[in-house]
């Protein structure tokens, strides 16, 4: 378990204007874990996965992967990093302008330089694995639905064989088998690729299922870190508050009585 | 009161420098993703379809009155100095130095520049620009560079259509309407036109069909807020393309004459 972390986050801070979203977050995820990221709305969850894939450079802090600041690359190491990752985007994020198996070989095809046609056989194998049958690989993203747009996103995530994976909210909008069938695929993710995973989600049931490890995010900072066995005995109200789903406690939801 | 007034000015005259700074920065970056490996072949191909064939009906059309409406006016006024034998050698300068650029840039710019912010805007809002980051591709050679090399290389090539169809619309109601002799007509047209007319009609174009695809690119890029921030870049990309057009017309103009 210990040695060198495969993600590593040090005192990392982002504003955007005025708004301080990420407050000094401190973070490790050792190589082909599976962290669980939970917390509320708003709270800087999906902010902090951009920050470690490079779309969003923190204010300060070093984020560390395999033991190198990410966030002091040149364009050429950035891109050779942003190879080894791969990302299941909150909205999807399918390019509307492709088909449903280009979007999925894109990182083949554009990435890896792979021919269209090999990359193409990947894709439909990359489909089916999410339940998507090879038909639907000529639609184009506006004709899905939103779950399916979602196992598509997956799908592209993965088609890479990436060593890192983030996965935002990956079960939302799924129904429960679609969804319990989502969290087996990244649990194999994790097993079969060796992969690191951080998944965000609302979702209790599939964190139990996919966590080794679950991490608490609140007004910007990790308020708790464990095993994902120790959930329901963190002694920490707020994670009590949260994984029960409970209105009073001490995160206080910014809504007005009516 | 005077304060409000001049924090105003103020406040303006701030938006206007960063919008400059965020645009220069924008077409920096751009030209040099144009010139630098890797290159989108397929992309490009799409976009100079979409840019030169579909604009064709178009331009056609627009030139062919523009020549038409020009051999008119020509006769007309030209009349009042005896004047109207000038009619074929105006029609082709007038077309191939000014109104062929300029006429077909702006018809292009109210089709093309709008269509790229509209394509772009959603893939700005909905985070399909750090998909593609992630996946290894430059947004900036995928999205941004295709499109600009399309609409400076395609947009010569319209106006050299346009040109032609332009001086035969003049040649049509000159011979026709004007009584003009057919053989005289073509060969006032031939006799006054040097190469630098032309030449200097497809500079020009060039660099519209440019300032054409980098408006409709900067807006869409910057384009935020769902929908409405899509409905609103793609009319910022046409009405700043226009303007840019026709100010770019006169400075390359006054370059070509300083000559
Ligand atoms: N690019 C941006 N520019 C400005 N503000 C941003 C940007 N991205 C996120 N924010 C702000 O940062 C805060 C955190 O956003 P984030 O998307 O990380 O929330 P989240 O924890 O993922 O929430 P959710 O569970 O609803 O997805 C929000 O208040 C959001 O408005
Ligand atoms: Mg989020």
């Amino acid at each position: 378990m210990t040695g060198q972390p495969k993600i590593s986050l040090r005192g990392v801070h982002k504003h955007f204007g005025p708004k301080h979203v990420l407050r000094g977050i401190d973070l490790d995820v050792q190589r082909g874990q599976s962290l669980v990221v939970i917390g509320g709305s708003g709270t800087g969850k999906s902010v902090m996965l951009k920050c470690i894939l490079g779309l969003i450079r923190p204010d300060t802090g070093e984020i560390l992967i395999d033991g190198q600041d990410v966030t002091r690359l040149n364009n050429r190491d950035r891109e050779a990093t942003m190879n080894r990752m791969g990302m299941l985007f909150q909205g999807g994020a399918l390019f509307d302008s492709l088909k449903v198996w280009e979007n999925v070989a894109f990182g083949l095809i554009q990435g890896k330089s792979m021919a269209r046609d090999k990359a193409r056989e990947i894709a439909i194998a990359k489909l089916s694995q999410v339940g998507l049958p090879a038909d639907v690989g000529e639609l184009s993203p506006a004709e899905l639905s939103g779950g399916m747009q979602k196992r598509v996103g997956l799908a592209r995530a993965i088609a890479t064989d990436p060593e890192i994976i983030f996965f935002d909210e990956p079960t939302t909008g799924l129904d429960p088998i679609m969804a319990d069938v989502i969290n087996d695929l990244i649990l194999k993710c994790v097993k079969e690729l060796g992969a690191t995973t951080i998944s965000i989600t609302h979702d209790m049931a599939s964190a139990r299922k996919i966590a080794d490890r679950v991490a608490m995010i609140h007004a910007g900072q990790i308020l708790w870190h464990g095993l994902a066995s120790d959930i329901d005995h963190s002694g920490n109200e707020y994670v009590d508050q949260f994984i029960n789903g409970r209105a009073e406690g001490p995160i206080q939801m910014q809504v007005r009585k009516l | 009161m005077r304060f409000n007034v001049l924090a105003m000015i103020g406040s303006v005259i701030l938006q206007f420098l960063g919008a400059v700074g965020r645009l220069t920065l924008f077409t920096g970056q751009a030209l040099r993703h144009c010139v630098t490996p890797k290159f989108y072949f397929r992309i490009l191909g799409r976009q100079m379809l979409q840019i030169g064939y579909f604009s064709l009906p178009v331009i056609g059309l627009t030139a062919f009155f523009t020549g038409a409406v020009l051999a008119l006016q020509i006769y007309i006024g030209g009349a009042r100095f005896n004047a109207e034998s000038l009619v074929s050698s105006i029609v082709v300068l007038g077309i191939t130095r000014e109104l062929g650029p300029v006429i077909g840039g702006l018809m292009v710019a109210g089709r093309v520049s709008a269509a790229m912010a509209a394509e772009i805007g959603p893939v700005r809002v909905t985070e399909q620009i750090d998909a593609l980051t992630t996946l290894s591709t430059n947004p900036f050679k995928y999205l941004v560079a295709p499109r600009l090399i399309a609409g400076a290389t395609m947009l010569p090539l319209l106006v050299l259509v346009a040109d032609v169809i332009g001086v035969f619309g003049g040649f049509v109601v000159g011979t026709q309407k004007l009584g003009f002799n057919v053989g005289t007509y073509l060969q006032n047209t031939v006799d006054f036109l040097h190469a630098d007319d032309v030449v200097s009609g497809l500079v020009k174009a060039s660099i519209f069909g440019f300032l054409i695809s980098l408006m409709g690119c900067y807006h869409g890029f910057m384009s935020r807020g769902g929908a409405q921030g899509v409905g609103r870049a793609t009319t910022n990309a046409v009405v700043s393309a226009s303007i840019m057009i026709l100010c770019a017309n006169y400075v390359i103009t006054e370059l070509f004459f300083a000559q």
